[in-house]
């Protein structure tokens, strides 16, 4: 019998106008190292943090946009991106960064790790989560 | 009397443009700034708040959530942070939408 629980990250948040987005990362990389089955989910304006291209140097702020290509490497490789969110916002797949992870099992065959999904089906991934941590 | 209306939110996540605009009178100004800047997206449902309003926009914080300017309404003006100052010199007073 597994202690493996199910833990998914919520984020709803737009990056660097609140420090939602940026305290949500720092708890999954914290979770990541207690090997939990972890899935991140971007729903709302938190389909904004996963934007490319992102350059705060104007700002004065720490642009920790690329922290996200990393998930992988903590074996975060469930992200799911609520498509209604985007199409609202103007934003398809191509204005978001390509995520990706290199599955073992699979001679370190890189995958994608951005899932988008409707707002029914992220509904059903939530409904089977064991834990929820909302930011 | 002009006024410029400052916005710093996400218009899907509150009503504060959707007020500051109704608000707006002829000689008014819009300056999206922060999460502000989001609406000015010319795909987004967001955008049609901005109809018929001058609207400037400010550029870092477009840089800083990686938004090209080429992803922005026609007729925003994008500015930098003297052009923000310009800005509230230019009007009466201004109104902070918080």
């Amino acid at each position: 019998m597994s202690d493996t629980k199910k833990f998914m990250y919520i984020n709803r948040k737009a990056p660097y106008g609140t420090i939602y987005a940026w305290e949500s990362l720092e708890v999954v990389l914290i979770g990541a190292a207690f090997e939990q089955d972890v899935s991140l989910a971007f729903m709302d304006d938190g389909v904004f943090q996963l934007t490319k291209g992102q350059d705060t140097t104007g700002i004065g702020m720490k642009n920790f946009s690329p922290t996200y290509a990393a998930l992988g490497d903590y074996e975060v490789t469930k992200i799911y991106v609520e498509k209604e969110s985007l199409e609202e916002r103007g934003l398809s797949l191509e204005d978001l960064q390509h995520l990706v992870w290199e599955d073992e099992d699979d001679d370190w065959a890189e995958k994608d790790s951005i899932r988008l999904v409707s707002r029914a089906e992220l509904a059903e991934v939530i409904a089977g989560q064991d834990v929820l941590f909302n930011f | 009397m002009s006024m410029l209306h400052l916005v710093n939110k996400s218009p899907y996540e509150n009503g504060n443009l959707s007020t500051a605009a109704g608000m707006m009178t002829d000689g008014d100004q819009l300056l999206l700034i922060e999460d502000g800047v989001y609406a000015a997206m010319k795909n987004g449902k967001g955008a049609a708040l901005l109809d018929g309003l001058k609207v400037s926009v400010l550029g870092p914080d477009l840089a800083a959530r990686g938004i090209p300017e080429d992803k922005l309404v026609d007729g925003a003006n994008v500015v930098d942070y003297s052009g923000f100052v310009d800005l509230v010199e230019a009007t009466d007073k201004v109104q902070s939408w918080l």
